[in-house]
Parts: C-alpha cells; sequence; structure tokens
C-alpha cells in the first residue's frame, strides 16, 4: 500500500473519533509543551544573566581591598584602605595582561542642579573605566586623560540622575554641584538598566579620578580597581599577574596574607548557569516522564483500536493485505497521533513560554534544534508505544479475525 | 486449456482443543476446472468452513497436498498467502465484511491497494468499472449503511471481482437476504459463471445449491457426495416469474 494511502487512512481513523484521539494526545501534548516551555525559559533566562554579567564589563577583574585585622579582631572585606593610586600606577607601568586599569573613589553626597537635588555615588575613574565596564555614551562626551590630570571639574551622568535632576532639560553643558563643588555636565551615559543584583546601574555620576581624590574625598585611598584582562582566556594569568604587582606594591612578605581581594564574573556566570542548568535537568526529567505517560497512553488506545477493529483487520487480511501492511497502518497512525500531539505541545509551549516570559520578565529563547528533536523524539515515541499493538493487529489470524463480533 | 483450478489431494486439518483432537477435514480429495459453478453443503460441524477456508488460503493443511492454479499451497508463509488471496482469489461472506464509513468505491478498491504488482493500470477506473458491472454504477459514493442488503452484497461481490480472479469463493453468500436477493445475487452469479468465472459457494440450504451446476456435500469432515446438477435452475428466470407473480 502507497504511503499516502496509509497516512490518509490513518488520519480518517483519528478525525472518527476526535474525542478519544484528543485524550489520546493529551499526555503527549503536555509532555511536549512543558519542555518546549522550560527549555525556552531555561536558555532564555541563562541569556538574560550572561547579558547581566558581561554587562558589567567585558573579562572584568575587581580588587577591594582587604579586611582589617586590629589585634584579631577583623573588619569586613573593604575596610582596610590599603588601595592607593600608587597601585594603579604601578599597574599601569607594569601588568602585561591587562588592557586597562582604572580606580574607583566612591563619594556618596547630594547633588543640587537648579531647584532639584539627588543623593547618589559620585565615582572618580579613569578615562578607561567607560570600556571596561561597557558603559555607553549617550549625549555628550566623556573626559581624557587632560580632564583626569588637571583635575577638571566635570561630570558624566547617568540615566537616572539625568532625569532626576534635569526633568526637562538637556544635562549637557549644565552645572550643578557637589557639596558646594561646581561640575559641568559633559555627557550622559546610555541606559544600562538594573544589574542581575537588583541595583540601578544608571544612578551614578561618573567624573575625573583625580578629581573626586583631591576634591571629594581624603586625596588618598581609594575605593576600587576595576581592570579588563585582555582576554577571557587570560583572565587566571592576569589575576596572577595582578595578585603579584599588588603584593609587591604593598610591600608583603611571603606567606603574608593578600590585604585585598580580586574577583572577577566567571564565578557568577558559572554559578548562574549550575543553578539554572540544575533547574532545567530537573523540570525537563519531570517532562520527559510526562512524554512516557503519554506513550503508554497511546499503546493503551491503540490496543483499544485493534481489538474494536479485528473485523476490518480480518476483512484487509482476507483480501489480500499483508501483514506488514496491517502494522505499517498501526505504526503510522499511532506515529500520527504522537506526532500531532507533539505539534499541538509546540505550539503551546511556545505560547505559554511567551506567555510565562513575559510575566515574569524573562526572555524566552526558541531553539530551532530543541524543537526538531522534539518532533523527531514524538515520533520515536509513536513508533516505541505503537509496536506492540501494531504486531497484536499484524499477527491476527484472518479466519478468526473474520469471526470476531 | 488447462481445465484443473483447484487440485486438493487427501487433504486433513486436525485442530487440538486442549488434550482432544479434532479432525475436521478426513482425507479430502477434490478438483475443480475453470467454469464450474460448486456448491459446497454440510450441516453445521460437517467441515465445510474449514474446507473453505484452506480453498480460500485462509488456513493451511495439516496433511495433504493443495494446489491452486498449479501453485503448491502448503508450505507457503503468511505473506505468500497474502499474495495468493490477493491476486488468485475474491471473497464473497455472508456478513458482508465491508468497512465501515467507507464509500462503496473505496471498499472495491481495497484489495488493488494491496497489489504489490499493479496488475491494474488504473485501480479507480476498474473498480468503477466493477461496480456497473453488478449495477451500482450509481451507489459510488454510498456508504455501506445507506445501502440495503442485497446492494451490500453486490458491493461485495464487486470488491471480489475487481481484481480479476481465477475464482471467487462465497461463503453462505445468500445468508442474510431475502429469498428476492437472494435471487439477485445468484443471478448475478450465474451470468458471471457464464462468462467463464470459477464459483465456490459454501451454503446448508439445498434450495439455493440448486442453482450451481456441481454439488460437493460434507459430512464429519469427510466427503459424502460430489455429483453434477441435472436440471440447475436459472436465477433470472425464476425472478422473473416472481416478478410476474408479484403482478398477479
Amino acid at each position: 500500500m502507497k504511503w499516502r494511502k496509509l497516512i490518509s487512512v490513518a488520519l480518517k481513523s483519528i478525525a472518527r473519533n476526535k474525542m478519544r484521539s484528543l485524550l489520546t494526545m493529551l499526555g503527549i501534548i503536555i509532555g511536549v509543551g512543558s519542555v518546549i516551555t522550560l527549555v525556552a525559559l531555561g536558555e532564555g533566562s541563562q541569556k538574560d544573566i550572561e547579558g547581566d554579567v558581561a554587562s558589567l564589563g567585558t573579562n572584568l577583574l575587581m580588587v577591594r581591598p582587604g579586611s582589617t585585622n586590629s589585634a584579631g579582631v577583623r573588619g569586613g572585606a573593604g575596610t582596610r584602605a590599603s588601595l592607593t593610586m600608587d597601585d594603579i600606577h604601578r599597574l599601569e607601568k607594569s601588568a602585561t595582561l591587562l588592557r586597562s586599569v582604572s580606580a574607583e573613589i566612591r563619594e556618596n553626597s547630594q547633588v543640587i542642579a537648579g531647584n532639584n537635588n539627588w543623593n547618589t555615588t559620585v565615582t572618580g575613574v579613569a578615562p578607561e573605566y567607560l570600556a571596561i565596564r561597557n558603559y555607553q555614551i549617550a549625549s555628550g562626551s566623556f573626559f581624557s586623560d587632560r580632564e583626569c590630570k588637571t583635575r577638571a571639574k566635570v561630570a558624566v551622568l547617568g540615566q537616572t540622575v539625568a532625569d532626576e535632576l534635569f526633568p526637562d532639560q538637556d544635562p549637557v553643558g549644565a552645572r550643578l554641584r557637589i557639596r558646594n563643588v561646581p561640575f559641568t555636565v559633559i555627557g550622559v551615559l546610555a541606559e544600562k538598566g538594573q544589574s542581575s543584583m537588583g541595583n540601578d546601574q544608571d544612578d551614578i555620576i561618573l567624573a575625573p579620578d583625580s578629581t573626586v581624590l583631591f576634591r571629594l574625598s581624603n586625596g588618598k585611598t581609594i575605593h576600587d580597581i576595576s581592570a579588563s584582562a585582555i582576554s577571557a582566556e587570560q583572565m587566571d594569568a592576569a589575576k596572577a599577574e595582578l595578585t603579584t604587582l599588588l603584593r609587591s606594591e604593598h610591600g608583603l612578605a611571603p606567606g603574608a596574607e593578600d590585604d585585598f581581594v580580586i574577583r572577577d564574573q566567571t564565578e557568577i556566570i558559572a554559578m548562574a548557569t549550575r543553578v539554572t542548568g540544575t533547574l532545567t535537568l530537573l523540570l525537563s526529567s519531570i517532562a520527559g516522564v510526562s512524554l512516557l505517560v503519554g506513550g503508554i497512553g497511546i499503546m493503551n488506545i491503540m490496543l483499544v483500536s485493534v481489538t474494536e477493529r479485528t473485523r476490518e483487520i480480518g476483512i484487509r487480511l482476507a483480501i489480500g493485505a499483508r501483514p506488514l501492511d496491517i502494522l505499517a497502518q498501526f505504526l503510522i497512525e499511532a506515529a500520527i497521533l504522537s506526532l500531532l500531539g507533539g505539534l499541538i505541545g509546540i505550539l503551546s509551549g511556545l505560547g505559554a513560554a511567551w506567555g510565562v516570559g513575559s510575566l515574569l520578565g524573562v526572555s524566552a529563547i526558541v531553539n530551532p534544534a530543541v524543537v526538531l528533536s522534539t518532533v523527531l523524539f514524538t515520533g520515536a515515541v509513536g513508533v516505541f508505544f505503537g509496536f506492540y499493538p501494531a504486531r497484536k493487529a499484524a499477527n491476527l489470524n484472518p479466519i478468526d479475525a473474520l469471526r470476531y463480533e | 486449456m488447462s481445465a484443473e483450478q483447484i487440485s486438493l489431494s487427501h487433504v486433513s486439518k486436525v485442530f487440538s482443543l486442549g488434550e482432544a483432537k479434532v479432525k475436521a477435514l478426513d482425507r479430502v480429495s477434490l478438483s475443480i476446472c475453470r467454469g464450474e459453478f460448486v456448491a459446497i453443503m454440510g450441516s453445521s460441524g460437517s467441515g465445510k468452513s474449514t474446507l473453505m477456508n484452506i480453498l480460500g488460503c485462509l488456513d493451511t493443511p495439516t496433511s495433504g497436498s493443495y494446489s491452486l492454479e498449479g501453485i503448491p499451497v502448503e508450505g507457503l508463509n503468511r505473506r505468500q498467502l497474502a499474495d495468493l488471496r490477493n491476486t488468485k482469489i475474491g471473497f464473497v461472506f455472508q456478513g458482508f465484511n465491508l468497512l465501515a464509513r467507507t464509500t462503496a468505491l473505496e471498499n472495491v478498491e481495497l484489495p488493488l491497494l494491496y497489489d504489490r504488482h499493479r496488475t491494474t493500470a488504473n485501480p479507480r477506473q476498474s473498480s468503477i468499472a466493477a461496480l456497473e458491472r453488478v449495477g451500482l454504477g450509481n451507489r459510488l459514493d454510498h456508504e455501506p449503511n445507506q445501502l440495503s442488503g442485497g446492494q451490500q452484497q453486490r458491493v461485495a461481490i464487486a470488491r471480489a471481482l475487481v481484481t480479476r480472479p481465477a475464482l471467487i469463493f462465497a461463503d453462505e453468500p445468500t445468508g442474510n437476504l431475502d429469498s428476492r436477493t437472494t435471487l439477485e445475487v445468484l443471478a448475478l452469479f450465474q451470468e458471471l459463471n457464464r462468462e467463464g468465472l470459477t464459483l465456490v459457494m459454501v451454503t446448508h440450504e439445498a434450495e439455493v445449491a440448486r442453482y450451481a451446476s456441481r454439488l460437493v456435500e460434507l459430512r464429519d469432515g469427510r466427503l459424502l457426495r460430489d455429483e453434477a446438477i441435472r436440471n440447475q435452475r436459472n436465477a433470472a428466470a425464476d425472478l422473473a416469474a416472481d416478478e410476474a407473480g408479484g403482478i398477479l
């Protein structure tokens, strides 16, 4: 019998019992639907996290001061004032695996512009900071080395600060006062949104490092060092070099504890990937179980169908159908039932992924490879679970089948 | 013309029901030639159905040999038997055995779809021709439940004819029909027989058997009688007489 004919016979038989076919497919629909939803959301949220981490900066290494230790009482991380501009100069001069280095001197202060005021963090940085942290300039310009050398009173605003201080006005060229020091706004940063930790990355003011250090801060200590390694592969080597240089700059004896802490985002990515990976795996195995249950449902209905159609099978055998023809007929019916369920499952899964994604603010990424392999898998489920009933049909004795009431 | 189409020699069929062995057929020898119209008679349990199943290649004998058109049937596997049924034999059953919710045309076309050798060039055309042959050219798209018993049996006959078989086996073809449609079906059989088709019909009604040209009677699995029927009745004539009687 021709394939086309076999498929049309199968479709006819499925259409004949619409409700039963639908209920049979339900297991597959739920299984496939949840696989598609979960994988799409899992991949989406992983991409989101990677994007968040990347927005912190490419190949970013962050150095923070170590903890204080006075007579055995230890402070928390960052309590020690161990980092200075000398460290920056040393790194700029000697480091080979770092593309760029910037100090971060943070001062929390009230900022006033005309009638508006806003409390935010003013961060003194080098011009390279823009590249290290992946910030973009939306309007105006960023400061250069010259402004850093001359301690120029210029500022670049984050989007949030710009909105709060200059609600209906272009901030570029405007003046503002930080702790009574007048600054000129020379640029506005492009919006970056929330970080994966939930803080607003646009609620900042950037100014030249020396300006903040000497005009707003104590002129000595810096809070952080941000550096970018020359490549992702060199992250570990760059970290080691950074450690060596800082230890020698700080004059630490061999064996003494570091008075600083270096962090990079690979740990953050690895953790996030692990968490989402585990979740996806867990939920996918639940989905796999429901596919299995769906397959058993198909087998059950196919067995019922074979019994119901014993007479039909007898007629077909009597007029010359080979056992293989009968096997093919029932296998194709099971496969179509399963594939149809898979198709509906994929569509509803895509809908659910999109719906849940927009509800939770997670992006849903549909991987065509996942969709394709799901289709193949449901087809295989149909053939696998359809085989036993189909073989039972093919092995019927035509005489008994014809007499079956 | 090699006349012998069916040759059974010393065919036995034994069924085992647990411990007990039932001999349904006991050394039956039979030869049927082209163009014969054979009625097989016997009471229930006489083995006529078993004989029919073996002749129809639905079952194989326990011992003895059977050749159909010179092809030895014993020792063929299920697939080969299916092909033989498909190309050489047409079946007409008591219960019509048409596929439900399937049009007359599709029912008739079915055997051609299982023909691997594509001996029929245009299945659709041949099926329409077969239905026209049995007088149902205007019922192509009717489903079995929209047809009367006689019409259903004629669809079944068309299905048996469509593969141009060597012979047709009819198992109690008139068992579910009233006397008038019985005559109609028998008239059709006689017409086909006159055109050269071999017919083997199982029946338990002596009335029906009288329309055949040869009578084979079985009892307890043995051949009891095998003789030509003198004064074979003509179904068409009886039908006409019946109609005339109805008018009077």
